[in-house]
Protein backbone atom coordinates (compact mmCIF):
# COMPACT_ATOMS: atom_id res chain seq x y z
CA UNK A 1 0.00 0.00 0.00
CA UNK A 2 1.47 3.34 -1.08
CA UNK A 3 1.21 6.69 0.60
CA UNK A 4 -2.07 8.50 0.34
CA UNK A 5 -1.95 12.01 -1.05
CA UNK A 6 -4.72 14.58 -1.37
CA UNK A 7 -4.77 16.31 -4.76
CA UNK A 8 -7.17 19.22 -5.31
CA UNK A 9 -8.77 19.16 -8.77
CA UNK A 10 -10.36 22.47 -9.76
CA UNK A 11 -12.10 24.88 -9.43
CA UNK A 12 -9.55 26.31 -11.88
CA UNK A 13 -8.31 23.55 -14.17
CA UNK A 14 -7.49 23.64 -17.91
CA UNK A 15 -10.06 20.97 -18.68
CA UNK A 16 -12.93 22.55 -16.76
CA UNK A 17 -15.07 25.11 -18.56
CA UNK A 18 -16.80 25.86 -15.26
CA UNK A 19 -15.68 25.69 -11.64
CA UNK A 20 -16.17 22.49 -9.66
CA UNK A 21 -13.78 21.36 -6.97
CA UNK A 22 -12.94 17.72 -6.32
CA UNK A 23 -10.58 16.53 -3.60
CA UNK A 24 -8.87 13.44 -4.96
CA UNK A 25 -7.40 11.01 -2.43
CA UNK A 26 -4.66 9.33 -4.44
CA UNK A 27 -2.63 6.22 -3.68
CA UNK A 28 0.32 6.11 -6.07
CA UNK A 29 -1.40 6.93 -9.40
CA UNK A 30 -4.81 5.52 -8.43
CA UNK A 31 -7.70 7.59 -7.13
CA UNK A 32 -9.06 5.98 -3.97
CA UNK A 33 -11.75 8.49 -3.12
CA UNK A 34 -13.18 11.66 -4.62
CA UNK A 35 -14.95 14.33 -2.57
CA UNK A 36 -16.75 16.93 -4.69
CA UNK A 37 -17.68 20.40 -3.53
CA UNK A 38 -19.73 22.95 -5.42
CA UNK A 39 -20.87 26.49 -4.70
CA UNK A 40 -18.46 28.70 -6.62
CA UNK A 41 -20.99 30.28 -8.96
CA UNK A 42 -24.24 30.31 -7.04
CA UNK A 43 -26.33 33.23 -8.33
CA UNK A 44 -29.56 32.88 -6.36
CA UNK A 45 -31.78 32.54 -9.41
CA UNK A 46 -34.47 30.59 -7.54
CA UNK A 47 -34.91 33.49 -5.12
CA UNK A 48 -35.45 35.87 -8.08
CA UNK A 49 -39.03 34.58 -8.52
CA UNK A 50 -39.91 36.95 -5.69
CA UNK A 51 -38.75 39.96 -7.74
CA UNK A 52 -39.71 39.06 -11.31
CA UNK A 53 -43.28 38.23 -12.21
CA UNK A 54 -44.06 34.82 -13.68
CA UNK A 55 -43.97 36.10 -17.29
CA UNK A 56 -40.64 37.91 -16.91
CA UNK A 57 -39.06 34.95 -15.14
CA UNK A 58 -38.85 33.10 -18.48
CA UNK A 59 -35.85 35.32 -19.26
CA UNK A 60 -34.19 34.32 -16.00
CA UNK A 61 -35.03 30.62 -16.45
CA UNK A 62 -33.38 30.68 -19.87
CA UNK A 63 -30.23 32.08 -18.30
CA UNK A 64 -29.89 29.31 -15.70
CA UNK A 65 -27.68 27.55 -18.23
CA UNK A 66 -25.90 28.94 -21.26
CA UNK A 67 -26.06 25.72 -23.25
CA UNK A 68 -29.46 24.16 -22.64
CA UNK A 69 -30.96 27.65 -22.33
CA UNK A 70 -33.97 27.00 -24.54
CA UNK A 71 -34.96 23.81 -22.74
CA UNK A 72 -34.82 25.59 -19.38
CA UNK A 73 -37.24 28.19 -20.74
CA UNK A 74 -39.42 25.44 -22.19
CA UNK A 75 -39.52 23.49 -18.91
CA UNK A 76 -40.54 26.62 -17.03
CA UNK A 77 -43.22 27.56 -19.56
CA UNK A 78 -44.63 24.02 -19.63
CA UNK A 79 -44.90 24.07 -15.84
CA UNK A 80 -46.73 27.41 -15.75
CA UNK A 81 -48.99 26.33 -18.63
CA UNK A 82 -49.88 23.16 -16.74
CA UNK A 83 -50.82 25.08 -13.58
CA UNK A 84 -52.86 27.66 -15.51
CA UNK A 85 -54.34 25.08 -17.92
CA UNK A 86 -53.31 27.15 -20.95
CA UNK A 87 -54.17 25.44 -24.27
CA UNK A 88 -50.87 25.89 -26.12
CA UNK A 89 -51.34 25.81 -29.93
CA UNK A 90 -50.00 22.61 -31.57
CA UNK A 91 -47.72 24.65 -33.85
CA UNK A 92 -45.99 26.13 -30.79
CA UNK A 93 -45.41 22.59 -29.48
CA UNK A 94 -43.72 21.63 -32.75
CA UNK A 95 -41.62 24.80 -32.83
CA UNK A 96 -40.46 24.09 -29.28
CA UNK A 97 -39.57 20.54 -30.29
CA UNK A 98 -37.52 21.72 -33.26
CA UNK A 99 -35.62 24.33 -31.23
CA UNK A 100 -35.17 21.87 -28.36
CA UNK A 101 -33.57 19.33 -30.68
CA UNK A 102 -31.37 21.99 -32.32
CA UNK A 103 -30.27 22.89 -28.82
CA UNK A 104 -29.45 19.22 -28.15
CA UNK A 105 -27.33 19.00 -31.32
CA UNK A 106 -25.33 22.10 -30.44
CA UNK A 107 -24.90 20.99 -26.84
CA UNK A 108 -23.65 17.51 -27.81
CA UNK A 109 -21.24 19.00 -30.36
CA UNK A 110 -19.96 21.38 -27.70
CA UNK A 111 -19.48 18.42 -25.37
CA UNK A 112 -17.71 16.49 -28.15
CA UNK A 113 -15.24 19.36 -28.56
CA UNK A 114 -14.59 19.67 -24.84
CA UNK A 115 -14.20 15.91 -24.55
CA UNK A 116 -11.65 15.85 -27.39
CA UNK A 117 -9.83 18.67 -25.64
CA UNK A 118 -9.88 16.69 -22.36
CA UNK A 119 -8.07 13.74 -23.89
CA UNK A 120 -5.69 16.01 -25.78
CA UNK A 121 -7.09 15.78 -29.33
CA UNK A 122 -6.98 19.47 -30.17
CA UNK A 123 -7.81 19.26 -33.88
CA UNK A 124 -10.88 17.10 -33.22
CA UNK A 125 -12.01 19.76 -30.73
CA UNK A 126 -11.69 22.45 -33.43
CA UNK A 127 -13.63 20.41 -35.99
CA UNK A 128 -16.45 19.59 -33.54
CA UNK A 129 -16.90 23.27 -32.83
CA UNK A 130 -16.66 24.19 -36.49
CA UNK A 131 -19.72 22.03 -37.14
CA UNK A 132 -21.42 23.49 -34.06
CA UNK A 133 -21.08 27.01 -35.47
CA UNK A 134 -23.30 26.02 -38.39
CA UNK A 135 -25.98 24.80 -35.98
CA UNK A 136 -25.74 28.11 -34.11
CA UNK A 137 -26.31 29.91 -37.42
CA UNK A 138 -29.56 27.95 -37.88
CA UNK A 139 -30.61 28.91 -34.36
CA UNK A 140 -29.79 32.58 -34.93
CA UNK A 141 -31.73 32.68 -38.20
CA UNK A 142 -34.86 31.11 -36.68
CA UNK A 143 -34.91 32.58 -33.16
CA UNK A 144 -32.73 35.71 -33.31
CA UNK A 145 -30.23 34.55 -30.68
CA UNK A 146 -27.29 32.19 -30.91
CA UNK A 147 -27.14 30.85 -27.38
CA UNK A 148 -30.05 32.51 -25.56
CA UNK A 149 -32.89 31.67 -27.95
CA UNK A 150 -35.49 33.87 -26.25
CA UNK A 151 -38.22 32.37 -28.40
CA UNK A 152 -40.27 30.52 -25.78
CA UNK A 153 -42.93 32.29 -23.77
CA UNK A 154 -45.76 31.31 -21.49
CA UNK A 155 -48.60 30.43 -23.84
CA UNK A 156 -46.59 29.47 -26.91
CA UNK A 157 -43.66 30.72 -28.95
CA UNK A 158 -42.41 34.23 -29.76
CA UNK A 159 -41.37 33.57 -33.33
CA UNK A 160 -42.55 31.40 -36.16
CA UNK A 161 -40.49 29.48 -38.68
CA UNK A 162 -41.69 30.32 -42.19
CA UNK A 163 -41.96 27.53 -44.81
CA UNK A 164 -38.96 29.04 -46.67
CA UNK A 165 -36.91 29.07 -43.49
CA UNK A 166 -37.92 25.48 -42.77
CA UNK A 167 -36.86 24.41 -46.25
CA UNK A 168 -33.50 26.17 -45.82
CA UNK A 169 -33.10 24.71 -42.32
CA UNK A 170 -33.62 21.15 -43.56
CA UNK A 171 -31.14 21.67 -46.42
CA UNK A 172 -28.52 23.00 -44.00
CA UNK A 173 -29.23 20.16 -41.57
CA UNK A 174 -28.55 17.60 -44.31
CA UNK A 175 -25.11 19.14 -44.85
CA UNK A 176 -24.44 19.43 -41.12
CA UNK A 177 -25.38 15.76 -40.77
CA UNK A 178 -22.74 14.80 -43.34
CA UNK A 179 -20.10 16.79 -41.48
CA UNK A 180 -21.20 15.33 -38.15
CA UNK A 181 -20.75 11.82 -39.55
CA UNK A 182 -17.09 12.58 -40.29
CA UNK A 183 -16.51 13.89 -36.76
CA UNK A 184 -18.48 11.09 -35.06
CA UNK A 185 -16.61 8.50 -37.11
CA UNK A 186 -13.39 9.65 -35.42
CA UNK A 187 -14.92 9.55 -31.95
CA UNK A 188 -16.26 6.04 -32.40
CA UNK A 189 -13.57 4.35 -34.50
CA UNK A 190 -10.23 6.04 -33.97
CA UNK A 191 -7.86 3.88 -31.97
CA UNK A 192 -6.33 6.65 -29.90
CA UNK A 193 -9.80 7.86 -28.85
CA UNK A 194 -10.93 4.33 -28.01
CA UNK A 195 -7.77 3.82 -26.00
CA UNK A 196 -8.73 6.71 -23.73
CA UNK A 197 -12.43 5.83 -23.44
CA UNK A 198 -13.01 2.05 -23.60
CA UNK A 199 -13.32 0.41 -20.18
CA UNK A 200 -12.69 3.68 -18.35
CA UNK A 201 -15.10 4.79 -15.61
CA UNK A 202 -17.43 1.81 -15.80
CA UNK A 203 -20.68 2.23 -13.94
CA UNK A 204 -23.06 -0.72 -13.82
CA UNK A 205 -26.75 -0.54 -14.63
CA UNK A 206 -27.71 -1.13 -10.98
CA UNK A 207 -25.29 1.50 -9.70
CA UNK A 208 -26.45 4.06 -12.25
CA UNK A 209 -30.08 3.55 -11.19
CA UNK A 210 -29.27 3.45 -7.46
CA UNK A 211 -27.20 6.65 -7.65
CA UNK A 212 -29.92 8.46 -9.57
CA UNK A 213 -27.93 9.13 -12.74
CA UNK A 214 -29.85 10.71 -15.61
CA UNK A 215 -29.52 11.30 -19.34
CA UNK A 216 -26.69 9.83 -21.42
CA UNK A 217 -24.88 8.75 -18.22
CA UNK A 218 -27.82 6.49 -17.39
CA UNK A 219 -28.52 5.42 -20.98
CA UNK A 220 -24.84 4.57 -21.43
CA UNK A 221 -25.33 1.98 -18.69
CA UNK A 222 -28.20 0.32 -20.51
CA UNK A 223 -31.29 1.96 -18.96
CA UNK A 224 -33.75 3.23 -21.58
CA UNK A 225 -34.88 6.24 -19.56
CA UNK A 226 -35.62 9.43 -21.44
CA UNK A 227 -38.10 12.16 -20.49
CA UNK A 228 -39.08 12.52 -24.13
CA UNK A 229 -41.03 9.30 -23.57
CA UNK A 230 -43.40 11.40 -21.42
CA UNK A 231 -44.56 12.80 -24.78
CA UNK A 232 -44.34 16.46 -23.81
CA UNK A 233 -44.39 19.13 -26.56
CA UNK A 234 -44.76 17.29 -29.91
CA UNK A 235 -42.97 14.09 -28.91
CA UNK A 236 -46.30 12.26 -28.69
CA UNK A 237 -46.65 12.54 -32.49
CA UNK A 238 -43.06 11.68 -33.38
CA UNK A 239 -41.43 8.28 -33.61
CA UNK A 240 -38.86 8.09 -30.90
CA UNK A 241 -36.96 5.40 -29.04
CA UNK A 242 -34.23 6.19 -26.48
CA UNK A 243 -30.70 5.25 -27.47
CA UNK A 244 -28.91 2.98 -25.02
CA UNK A 245 -25.54 1.26 -24.70
CA UNK A 246 -24.91 -1.54 -22.26
CA UNK A 247 -21.20 -1.29 -21.38
CA UNK A 248 -21.48 1.64 -18.96
CA UNK A 249 -17.98 2.95 -19.72
CA UNK A 250 -16.88 6.34 -21.06
CA UNK A 251 -17.03 5.03 -24.63
CA UNK A 252 -20.69 4.03 -24.17
CA UNK A 253 -21.63 7.46 -22.89
CA UNK A 254 -19.78 9.02 -25.82
CA UNK A 255 -21.52 6.67 -28.28
CA UNK A 256 -24.96 7.50 -26.83
CA UNK A 257 -24.36 11.21 -27.36
CA UNK A 258 -23.00 10.64 -30.87
CA UNK A 259 -26.09 8.61 -31.84
CA UNK A 260 -28.36 11.21 -30.28
CA UNK A 261 -26.97 13.82 -32.68
CA UNK A 262 -28.46 11.91 -35.61
CA UNK A 263 -31.61 11.05 -33.69
CA UNK A 264 -32.19 14.78 -33.11
CA UNK A 265 -31.73 15.48 -36.83
CA UNK A 266 -34.29 12.78 -37.54
CA UNK A 267 -36.73 14.22 -34.99
CA UNK A 268 -36.42 17.69 -36.56
CA UNK A 269 -37.15 16.18 -39.99
CA UNK A 270 -40.22 14.40 -38.65
CA UNK A 271 -41.42 17.57 -36.93
CA UNK A 272 -40.85 19.67 -40.07
CA UNK A 273 -43.08 17.33 -42.07
CA UNK A 274 -45.87 17.11 -39.49
CA UNK A 275 -45.93 20.70 -38.19
CA UNK A 276 -49.51 22.02 -38.41
CA UNK A 277 -50.38 25.54 -39.53
CA UNK A 278 -52.03 27.96 -37.16
CA UNK A 279 -51.44 30.23 -34.20
CA UNK A 280 -48.13 30.15 -32.36
CA UNK A 281 -49.26 31.63 -29.05
CA UNK A 282 -52.33 32.30 -26.96
CA UNK A 283 -52.98 35.28 -24.72
CA UNK A 284 -52.27 34.63 -21.07
CA UNK A 285 -54.55 36.12 -18.43
CA UNK A 286 -54.53 35.59 -14.69
CA UNK A 287 -51.74 34.23 -12.56
CA UNK A 288 -50.64 30.71 -11.60
CA UNK A 289 -52.36 29.22 -8.57
CA UNK A 290 -51.18 25.73 -7.69
CA UNK A 291 -48.06 23.63 -7.85
CA UNK A 292 -46.48 21.41 -10.47
CA UNK A 293 -43.46 19.29 -11.26
CA UNK A 294 -42.26 19.88 -14.80
CA UNK A 295 -39.88 17.27 -16.27
CA UNK A 296 -38.09 17.67 -19.59
CA UNK A 297 -35.12 15.91 -21.20
CA UNK A 298 -32.16 18.23 -21.55
CA UNK A 299 -29.02 17.30 -23.49
CA UNK A 300 -27.45 16.32 -20.15
CA UNK A 301 -30.48 14.44 -18.83
CA UNK A 302 -33.70 14.98 -16.98
CA UNK A 303 -34.38 18.42 -15.51
CA UNK A 304 -37.07 18.77 -12.86
CA UNK A 305 -38.73 22.06 -12.02
CA UNK A 306 -40.97 22.54 -9.01
CA UNK A 307 -43.18 25.59 -9.43
CA UNK A 308 -45.65 26.86 -6.85
CA UNK A 309 -47.89 29.88 -7.21
CA UNK A 310 -50.65 31.35 -5.02
CA UNK A 311 -52.57 33.40 -7.55
CA UNK A 312 -50.24 36.41 -7.33
CA UNK A 313 -48.02 37.64 -10.16
CA UNK A 314 -44.91 36.41 -8.33
CA UNK A 315 -44.38 32.72 -7.68
CA UNK A 316 -44.13 31.48 -4.11
CA UNK A 317 -41.44 28.87 -4.73
CA UNK A 318 -39.36 27.76 -7.64
CA UNK A 319 -36.86 24.91 -7.52
CA UNK A 320 -34.75 23.44 -10.31
CA UNK A 321 -33.03 20.03 -10.08
CA UNK A 322 -30.65 19.98 -12.99
CA UNK A 323 -29.10 16.91 -14.63
CA UNK A 324 -25.51 17.58 -13.58
CA UNK A 325 -26.60 17.71 -9.94
CA UNK A 326 -28.12 14.24 -10.36
CA UNK A 327 -25.01 12.92 -12.10
CA UNK A 328 -22.45 14.02 -9.48
CA UNK A 329 -22.97 10.90 -7.25
CA UNK A 330 -22.39 8.71 -10.33
CA UNK A 331 -19.24 10.71 -11.10
CA UNK A 332 -17.90 10.17 -7.57
CA UNK A 333 -18.51 6.43 -7.98
CA UNK A 334 -16.70 6.43 -11.35
CA UNK A 335 -13.71 8.35 -10.00
CA UNK A 336 -13.04 5.91 -7.15
CA UNK A 337 -10.52 3.40 -8.50
CA UNK A 338 -9.59 5.22 -11.71
CA UNK A 339 -6.14 6.37 -12.82
CA UNK A 340 -5.26 9.97 -12.00
CA UNK A 341 -4.72 10.74 -15.71
CA UNK A 342 -8.30 9.65 -16.48
CA UNK A 343 -9.90 12.12 -14.06
CA UNK A 344 -10.38 14.95 -16.63
CA UNK A 345 -11.95 12.50 -19.11
CA UNK A 346 -14.29 11.07 -16.48
CA UNK A 347 -15.39 14.49 -15.26
CA UNK A 348 -16.20 15.38 -18.87
CA UNK A 349 -18.15 12.17 -19.57
CA UNK A 350 -21.07 13.32 -17.43
CA UNK A 351 -21.08 16.58 -19.46
CA UNK A 352 -20.87 18.78 -16.38
CA UNK A 353 -22.74 22.06 -16.39
CA UNK A 354 -21.94 23.73 -13.11
CA UNK A 355 -23.81 26.99 -13.59
CA UNK A 356 -26.96 24.85 -14.04
CA UNK A 357 -26.19 22.88 -10.92
CA UNK A 358 -25.68 25.91 -8.70
CA UNK A 359 -28.27 28.17 -10.31
CA UNK B 1 -8.19 -1.30 -36.12
CA UNK B 2 -8.38 2.25 -37.30
CA UNK B 3 -5.33 4.42 -36.88
CA UNK B 4 -5.01 7.97 -38.22
CA UNK B 5 -8.79 8.28 -38.68
CA UNK B 6 -8.32 12.04 -38.52
CA UNK B 7 -5.80 12.20 -41.40
CA UNK B 8 -8.45 12.27 -44.11
CA UNK B 9 -10.20 15.23 -42.56
CA UNK B 10 -6.97 17.13 -41.92
CA UNK B 11 -5.78 16.59 -45.51
CA UNK B 12 -9.14 17.75 -46.79
CA UNK B 13 -8.86 20.99 -44.83
CA UNK B 14 -5.20 21.67 -45.61
CA UNK B 15 -5.96 23.49 -48.85
CA UNK B 16 -9.13 25.27 -47.81
CA UNK B 17 -9.44 28.80 -46.47
CA UNK B 18 -9.89 29.06 -42.68
CA UNK B 19 -13.41 28.99 -41.26
CA UNK B 20 -12.49 31.64 -38.71
CA UNK B 21 -12.48 35.32 -39.68
CA UNK B 22 -10.18 38.06 -38.49
CA UNK B 23 -12.73 39.95 -36.43
CA UNK B 24 -12.98 42.98 -36.02
CA UNK B 25 -11.20 43.67 -39.36
CA UNK B 26 -13.68 41.41 -41.15
CA UNK B 27 -17.15 42.14 -39.71
CA UNK B 28 -19.27 39.17 -38.70
CA UNK B 29 -22.03 38.18 -41.10
CA UNK B 30 -25.25 38.65 -39.19
CA UNK B 31 -28.25 36.49 -39.99
CA UNK B 32 -31.42 38.39 -40.89
CA UNK B 33 -33.76 38.42 -37.92
CA UNK B 34 -30.96 38.43 -35.37
CA UNK B 35 -31.94 40.18 -32.14
CA UNK B 36 -29.48 43.06 -31.91
CA UNK B 37 -29.60 46.69 -30.80
CA UNK B 38 -32.87 48.23 -29.64
CA UNK B 39 -33.91 51.19 -31.76
CA UNK B 40 -36.72 53.72 -31.19
CA UNK B 41 -38.65 55.98 -33.55
CA UNK B 42 -39.00 58.75 -31.03
CA UNK B 43 -41.47 60.74 -33.17
CA UNK B 44 -44.21 58.11 -32.64
CA UNK B 45 -43.47 57.41 -28.95
CA UNK B 46 -46.23 58.53 -26.57
CA UNK B 47 -44.04 58.09 -23.44
CA UNK B 48 -46.48 55.65 -21.83
CA UNK B 49 -43.50 54.05 -20.01
CA UNK B 50 -44.86 50.52 -20.45
CA UNK B 51 -41.47 49.43 -21.82
CA UNK B 52 -39.62 50.82 -18.80
CA UNK B 53 -42.03 49.21 -16.33
CA UNK B 54 -41.74 45.76 -17.87
CA UNK B 55 -38.05 45.71 -18.88
CA UNK B 56 -36.59 42.60 -17.12
CA UNK B 57 -33.22 44.29 -16.60
CA UNK B 58 -34.40 47.87 -15.89
CA UNK B 59 -32.40 49.11 -18.85
CA UNK B 60 -35.05 51.59 -19.95
CA UNK B 61 -36.25 54.79 -18.30
CA UNK B 62 -38.97 57.15 -19.50
CA UNK B 63 -39.24 60.77 -18.43
CA UNK B 64 -42.88 61.66 -19.06
CA UNK B 65 -42.62 65.34 -18.10
CA UNK B 66 -39.63 66.16 -20.31
CA UNK B 67 -40.62 63.65 -23.04
CA UNK B 68 -37.31 61.79 -22.95
CA UNK B 69 -36.60 58.10 -23.45
CA UNK B 70 -33.36 56.70 -21.95
CA UNK B 71 -31.61 53.38 -22.53
CA UNK B 72 -28.65 51.85 -20.75
CA UNK B 73 -27.12 49.82 -23.59
CA UNK B 74 -24.96 47.71 -21.30
CA UNK B 75 -28.01 46.51 -19.35
CA UNK B 76 -30.22 45.76 -22.35
CA UNK B 77 -30.33 42.01 -23.13
CA UNK B 78 -32.15 42.44 -26.46
CA UNK B 79 -34.96 40.15 -25.29
CA UNK B 80 -37.60 42.00 -27.30
CA UNK B 81 -40.20 42.13 -24.50
CA UNK B 82 -40.55 45.92 -24.88
CA UNK B 83 -40.98 45.54 -28.65
CA UNK B 84 -43.88 43.14 -28.04
CA UNK B 85 -45.53 45.43 -25.48
CA UNK B 86 -45.14 48.82 -27.22
CA UNK B 87 -48.68 50.06 -28.08
CA UNK B 88 -47.41 52.38 -30.84
CA UNK B 89 -44.90 49.85 -32.25
CA UNK B 90 -42.15 52.46 -32.25
CA UNK B 91 -39.52 50.07 -30.83
CA UNK B 92 -37.64 47.52 -32.89
CA UNK B 93 -34.64 45.23 -32.58
CA UNK B 94 -32.21 45.80 -35.42
CA UNK B 95 -29.72 43.24 -36.73
CA UNK B 96 -26.91 45.63 -35.82
CA UNK B 97 -25.11 44.62 -32.61
CA UNK B 98 -23.56 48.02 -31.99
CA UNK B 99 -20.03 49.12 -31.37
CA UNK B 100 -18.01 48.40 -28.22
CA UNK B 101 -18.23 51.11 -25.58
CA UNK B 102 -15.91 52.06 -22.75
CA UNK B 103 -18.30 54.17 -20.68
CA UNK B 104 -21.56 53.30 -18.97
CA UNK B 105 -23.49 56.34 -20.21
CA UNK B 106 -27.20 56.23 -20.88
CA UNK B 107 -28.36 57.11 -24.34
CA UNK B 108 -31.19 59.63 -24.47
CA UNK B 109 -33.74 60.15 -27.22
Amino acid sequence: MGNRTLIPFGPQHPVLPEPIHIDLVVEDEKVVEAVPSIGFIHRGLEKLVEKKDFIEYVYVAERICGICSFIHGQTYCQGIEEIMKIPVPPRAHYLRTIWGELSRIHSHLLWAGLMADAFGFESLFMHSWRVRERVLDLIEATTGGRVIFGSCKVGGARRDITPEQMHWLLGELAEIEKEMRLVVDIFLNDNSVKHRLCGVGVISKDDAVALGAVGPTLRGSGVADDMRLLKYAAFGDLEFQPITRSDGDSYSRCAVRCSELFQSVDLIRQAAVRIPAGEIAVKVTGAPDGEVFSRVEQPRGEVVYYIKGNGAKNLVRFRARTPTFANVPALVKMLAGCELADVPVLVLTIDPCISCTER
Amino acid sequence: MAFFQMTKMILGWTFRTPVTTSYPFTPRKICPGSRGRLDITIATCIFCSLCAKRCPTDALAVDKTNKKWHINRLRCISCGYCVELCPKKCLELTGDHGIPTVTKDRETF
